[in-house]
């Protein structure tokens, strides 16, 4: 169970090593605010998408599997958006459009795919919460430098006095250096391990 | 409805505000599949095809369905669904009647199920062009034309992308930066080159 868990955070993180999910990561990812509330917003879904899938996995027809599944997230997603609508509207306002996507976000269909419809609930519950808080890590990680870069602040606090911000960190091309630069990165790390 | 509108839609959409550099829409597909120029342009010419189709089923579904049995907020389920389904229909269709452009589509046509451009265009739609629970006027139109946008916009940064790619491979590139982590790089600059359309008004 802890294996399962502890995977998701750094050996298989979804969005650096499995290079999963990487629309809502870049979209979202002007402010740490944002990351976290999107992070949190697919940790829900994948909880429960993991775990109804793999209790109902000897039920599902092998050939329609996909849209079994697409079902089942959707409504979890449907669950989280409405939830996110009445208990942060600001969030939502902020998020937009990439609340509903959480449906086609790769990492939650890879799980299921990958691992819910193989392995039993309790396994399937731990490697959602793993897969989902790696996923919001790196989420943290690639905003705050997204919004320390494009601002200057994180979480509206002042980190270093006369830090210019290069606004471009704030806007998709920024996102996309950014992302890119960390696979580099943890590519090249990976490269000196082996 | 007018036509300076469309305009608008058009700029907007395959430009200033395009489906994976600027909205990162697809963006799985985009750096997977923009190696070369074939697959790249058989996965752009699918994905127009049924971001518009998309469009049209979608609009018709939330204005005529969803709508007068206030049913607005079960639009992510059922649209989800129903792209999946055509898609699927498209495919068994493809296959049965036009071999040859089923082996061009091959492998990327089921892969559009989980493309975020298709459901993204959808949501789009519903969020701009209905205000309130209802259709503004030639809302139809600017979805359809809308879908065809972003199918267009997700054409030209695949096209674009997979000419630079290939000449890359020519290349000696660090190792670290190999696939993934350079293709970001590259679309940070395509990003950037495109943020010159902001700011375009009619």
């Amino acid at each position: 169970m802890i294996k399962e868990f502890l995977k998701g955070l750094v050996k298989e993180n979804p969005t650096f090593v499995l290079v999963l999910g990487l629309c809502p990561t870049l979209a979202v990812s002007v402010s740490v605010s944002n990351g976290i509330g999107m992070g949190v917003a697919a940790t829900f879904v994948l909880l429960g998408s993991n775990t109804i899938i793999s209790l109902i996995k000897n039920i599902i027809p092998d050939k329609i599997r996909i849209p079994c599944y697409i079902v089942v997230i959707a409504t979890f997603v449907t669950i989280a958006e409405m939830m996110m609508k009445a208990y942060a509207p600001l969030l939502d306002r902020a998020l937009g459009i990439y609340v509903p996507l959480i449906v086609v976000n790769c990492i939650v269909l890879g799980r299921a795919e990958a691992f819910a419809c193989k392995n039993s609930v309790g396994k399937s519950f731990f490697d959602a919460l793993g897969m989902g808080i790696g996923f919001t890590l790196a989420l943290v990680l690639i905003s705050s430098l997204r919004e320390y870069l494009g601002t200057g602040k994180i979480l509206g606090f002042t980190l270093a006095k006369g830090f210019e911000p290069a606004f471009i960190f704030g806007m998709p091309s920024g996102a996309l250096l950014v992302i890119g630069l960390l696979l580099g990165f943890f590519n090249l790390l990976k490269n000196r391990e082996s | 409805m007018n036509i300076s509108q469309f305009l608008t839609i058009f700029i907007s959409a395959v430009f200033i505000y395009n489906v994976i550099l600027s909205r990162f829409l697809g963006l799985c597909s985009f750096v997977a599949i923009s190696k070369e120029t074939k697959p790249a342009l058989a996965m752009s010419l699918a994905v127009m095809f049924v971001t518009t189709m998309s469009s049209i089923l979608t609009w018709l579904i939330y204005r005529f369905l969803l709508i007068p049995f206030h049913l607005e907020y079960l639009s992510t389920i059922s649209f989800i669904l129903v792209i999946a389904t055509f898609v699927q229909l498209v495919e068994m269709v493809i296959r049965k009647f036009a071999p040859p452009l089923y082996r061009f589509f091959g492998i990327y046509l089921p892969l559009i199920t989980v493309n975020c451009a298709v459901l993204g265009v959808a949501v789009l739609n519903i969020d701009m062009f209905f205000v309130k629970g209802k259709a503004i006027a030639g809302s139809f139109y600017y979805s359809v034309f809308q879908g065809i946008c972003v199918g267009l916009g997700y054409t030209l940064a695949m096209l674009l992308m997979s000419g630079i790619r290939e000449r890359l491979e020519l290349c000696n590139i660090p190792k670290a930066l190999k696939d993934f982590p350079l293709a970001f790089i590259i679309a940070s600059i395509m990003s950037l080159a495109f943020m010159g359309f902001n700011g375009f008004k009619f």
